[in-house]
């Protein structure tokens, strides 16, 4: 591999690290065909994993740094003195062939500054994908991030040839976007998303092949004001009119060379924590939106504790429950109940009474589970009554950065 | 009682448990009585005896697909407590299974999960290198990998599936695997030393990993947990890892100390025009566009574009090209085309000075024998090009846009629409021309001969309302 494409991969995936949404997930089974190359699994999987924790699934990349725009929570806006670098569509190829094939990569995710034009961009996008796809027979996971600023159709051509697709909201309000990124057009992106639910939905039902991973989005935290309830309720949009697969939440996190009006601090990695939880709570555990800002304080999620044991301890008259007896529904309301947990309790107890030691072996959060519930040789005596229950439960300041 | 000793092959001996299990538990040979050992030569029961199957045993499927995964597990006791499972359910528990609860049973799911567990990790860390050529120069890769447990058998499969266009070899101190293209074959343990210790790649693989790392948010127990140090010796890009985590304080300290600089100049104008730009600007740079992007179905010869004047007073909607259309790359000029050209005629309208264009721009069919038949395009694939149609139509700026069937229909409109009921002029929605529907020519050329006079007298009808209703467009 040559030393100028090696600086500029250095360049161009410096300049991606901050997009959250690169999961590989979603995709249905698919084998390489003869002369091919490339599979998915349907699960998704992680290569390796920084130090930062987060998984290596995909070839995460910019097409280029350069960029028309000013978004300013973003390192490529055309004000801010990064190093700037620009593949050419065969390097890309090049790249995700190569490390594909040795294993190191699920498959590639690809997004651009802007550059020429919204959709001069989308175009080189596309043609990576297509040529992956139609000259090496690539079958592994393509996710392109679109740009929303291009013309639909445009946008529409990437669902031929990837897997997934994001239009990124990156904040969650109008006001915000106009007054951080000045070009971009709220109702533009929610428009080019709608359309974009249309079509894989469409897709669907005629059986053809078009973004089968479906599309997803990510808004960043604490880049500006808004609460957690707003994000919440942002996203309980989003999943309910444009089917989105995933949000992803990124905590804001200082960039080289970062511009005047954002904070200059470490990123709200705990904050960025309990969005996810609390995100899960509402696709996995049916919560609604309103159950969870139920637990929130003045919009905001604790970060001590967990969003479903705050909402716990906020409604501590409906525990405890009994492992034994109570509905499913309900046990997914228990702090510390999974709902991997809750299904082996629902199968085990037809057979079986729990204990307490049962219900041990089936989760590893019974420490916050034991106030909640109550087996058959076990109840909580005043424990959900106790003042001092969410400390006692609690979790230590959990120092998330450094070291 | 007897103790018995059943001595399985070295690793996951499937084959062999079921075999001696299958004769344990008939004879009512508990658990108690058996030792288990994997290894080497053969067992103390009499070869004949162990070759010979017992019947297969009556287990619950739940029980039956544990087996197989906990065989691969590596501790010495797998089956033996494989064969205390076996034996409660064939004594009554039949439901066993379902009780994860159970201290016998949660052991063994444990150990089906870190069976899965090293499957999948053998799935991600494994890492290729480049060996020279294969045969027939097709590319040769190989691997070393370390696995925990016996899945080697179990994980070359995904390998040859996502890899199947170069050969590679995967050593491991158990066993080996290989592909030639054909077929995956296994053999005996590898070293370390057989494996190329270096790939033009890893070096830039390195790179990448070390750049995709977000210094700010540093958090090494997440990392260890996924990735264990006990793979990170045959991964290339652990090496990496040290040096990452002892320059990270210092690289955020020094962008959170960096003093912002004062805002610059923030004019959207540029790209804001970049946008405007970006809008094709004449029919022509329209056209450009639609011929070179891909049909959304594949199989297309080519994209079929409107023909006919700019400012031509009525504009023809039809659904699709057909095969002689995407044959000659112009609307209209199949049967159905002719058919309305003859229509046209008999209606009192000129064809050359009106506009014929179809809502969705590329032939779909399905090949039959040597024919090309016809399909009807789905919803969404008229919605996906209705963008086209919609700036196509402006830069035509007909006065009467006239829908040749349903799918003309819900390209202009949204909807679906039973065309029988909507025949007759339409709104289209906010549009700056009038509107109107009638059926497709193509569904006169289906219809049995009696029928199709009446319907075609009833078309040509509906033509000369159409242009009616453009002149008096015109004349408003
Ligand atoms: S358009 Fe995208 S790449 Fe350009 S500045 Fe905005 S967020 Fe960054």
């Amino acid at each position: 591999m040559d030393d100028a494409l090696k600086k500029k991969l250095t360049v161009l995936a410096d300049a991606a690290k901050y997009d959250a949404s690169c999961a590989s997930s979603g995709a249905p089974k698919r084998k390489a065909e003869a002369g091919g190359l490339g599979s998915t699994t349907g699960a998704g999987i992680c290569h390796a994993y920084t130090p930062d924790g987060r998984c290596v699934s995909l070839l995460k990349i910019l097409l280029t740094n350069y960029c028309l725009f000013d978004c300013a929570y973003c390192v490529n806006r055309r004000s801010s003195n990064v190093r700037r670098a620009k593949f050419s569509v065969d390097e890309v190829v090049t790249l995700t062939v190569e490390f594909y094939k040795r294993n190191y990569i699920e498959g590639l995710f690809l997004s651009s500054g802007i550059i020429r034009s919204p959709d001069h961009t989308m175009e080189q996008l596309i043609r990576v994908a297509k040529t992956l796809r139609q000259r090496h027979g690539f079958r592994g996971y393509i996710h392109l991030k679109t740009i929303p600023e291009a013309s639909p159709w445009l946008i529409e051509q990437a669902g031929l040839y990837a897997d997934r697709l994001s239009i990124n909201l990156e904040l969650p309000t109008e006001a915000s976007l106009e007054r951080l990124a000045p070009e971009k057009d709220g109702a533009a992106i929610q428009t080019a998303m709608g359309q974009m639910g249309e079509r894989i939905l469409q897709a669907k039902e005629e059986k053809r092949r078009f973004a089968p991973a479906g599309q997803s989005t990510q808004v960043i935290v604490g880049a500006d004001a808004s609460t957690d309830e707003s994000l919440i309720r942002t996203s309980a949009r989003l999943y309910d009119h444009y089917g989105l697969k995933r949000i992803y939440y990124s905590a804001f996190s200082p960039i080289p060379d970062a511009a005047s009006i954002l904070p200059s601090q470490s990123p709200p990695l705990q904050r960025e924590h309990r969005l996810y939880q609390a995100d899960w709570l509402m696709r996995y555990y049916e919560f609604s939106p309103d159950d969870v800002a139920g637990a929130t304080e003045s919009g905001m999620l604790a970060l001590d504790v967990d969003p479903k044991l705050a909402w716990a301890l906020r409604n501590r008259d409906r525990f405890p429950v009994d492992v034994n007896r109570a509905d499913r529904e309900m046990l997914l309301r228990v702090p510390g109940l999974g709902v991997r947990a809750v299904d082996k309790i629902v199968a085990a107890r037809r057979h079986a009474t729990l204990r307490l030691d049962d219900v041990a072996r089936l989760t590893s959060g019974l420490k916050r589970a034991r106030p909640f519930l109550i087996a058959a040789d076990y109840a909580p005596t005043r424990l959900t009554d106790r003042l001092d229950l969410r400390a006692r439960l609690a979790e230590p300041p959990r120092q998330l950065s450094l070291f | 009682m007897r103790a018995h000793t059943i001595r399985l092959q070295a690793g996951a001996d499937l084959a062999g448990f079921r075999v001696a299990i299958r004769r344990l538990v008939p004879a009512g040979i508990p658990p108690e009585a058996v030792t288990w050992i994997d290894g080497e030569a053969a067992s103390l029961f009499a070869e004949a005896e162990l070759t010979e199957p017992g019947p297969a045993l009556a287990l619950p499927r739940a029980v039956a697909a544990l087996i197989p995964s906990v065989v691969m597990h590596r501790d010495p006791e797998r089956y033996a407590l494989l064969h205390r499972l076996v034996w409660r359910v064939a004594g009554g528990e039949r439901h066993l299974a379902e009780v994860a609860s159970d201290p016998l049973v949660h052991r063994l799911y444990l150990m089906r999960k870190s069976v899965a567990r090293d499957l999948h990790k053998m799935h991600a860390f494994l890492r290729f290198r480049r060996a020279g050529a294969g045969a027939g120069g097709r590319e040769r890769f190989a691997a070393w990998f370390e696995p925990e447990h016996h899945i080697l058998a179990e994980a070359a499969p995904f390998f040859s599936a996502r890899f199947p266009s170069f050969d590679w070899s995967i050593l491991t101190p158990d066993g080996s695997a290989h592909w030639d293209g054909r077929a995956l074959t296994f053999g005996p343990p590898g070293r370390r030393e057989d494996v190329p210790d270096a790939d033009a790649f890893e070096a830039g693989w390195t790179d990448y990993y070390s750049s995709t790392f977000n210094p700010a948010r540093t958090n090494l127990a997440a990392m260890r947990a996924e990735m264990p140090k006990k793979y990170w010796h045959n991964l290339p890009e652990a090496a990496a890892i040290p040096g990452l985590v002892r320059e990270a304080g210092r690289r955020v300290g020094e962008m959170i100390a960096r003093a912002p600089e004062a805002p610059m100049k923030r004019v959207p104008a540029r790209a804001l025009a970049a946008m405007a730009a970006q809008e094709p600007d004449s029919l022509e740079a329209l056209n450009a566009i639609i011929r070179a992007s891909e049909p959304l179905v594949p199989g297309a010869t080519q994209a079929v574009l409107g023909e006919g004047p700019l400012g031509a007073d009525i504009a023809f909607v039809g659904e699709q090209p057909g095969d002689q259309e995407d044959v000659h790359g112009r609307p209209f000029v199949g049967p159905a085309g002719q058919l309305l050209s003859r229509a046209l005629r008999e209606a009192g309208i000129d064809r050359e000075r009106t506009y014929l264009t179809n809502a969705v721009k590329h032939f779909k069919f399905e090949v039959r024998g040597k024919r090309r038949i016809h399909q009807k395009p789905g919803a969404g694939e008229v919605a996906h090009y209705r963008w086209w149609l919609e700036r196509e139509l402006a830069f035509v700026a007909p006065r009467v846009v006239v829908a040749l069937g349903a799918t003309a229909m819900l390209a202009l409109s949204g909807r679906q629409v039973p065309i029988t009921r909507a025949r007759g002029p339409a709104s289209f929605g906010d549009k700056p021309y009038r509107g109107f529907v009638t059926v497709h020519p193509s569904y006169l050329l289906r219809l049995p001969d009696g029928a199709r006079e009446d319907a075609y007298v009833g078309f040509v009808d509906d033509l000369r309302r159409a242009a009616t209703l453009a002149a008096e467009a015109r004349a408003a």
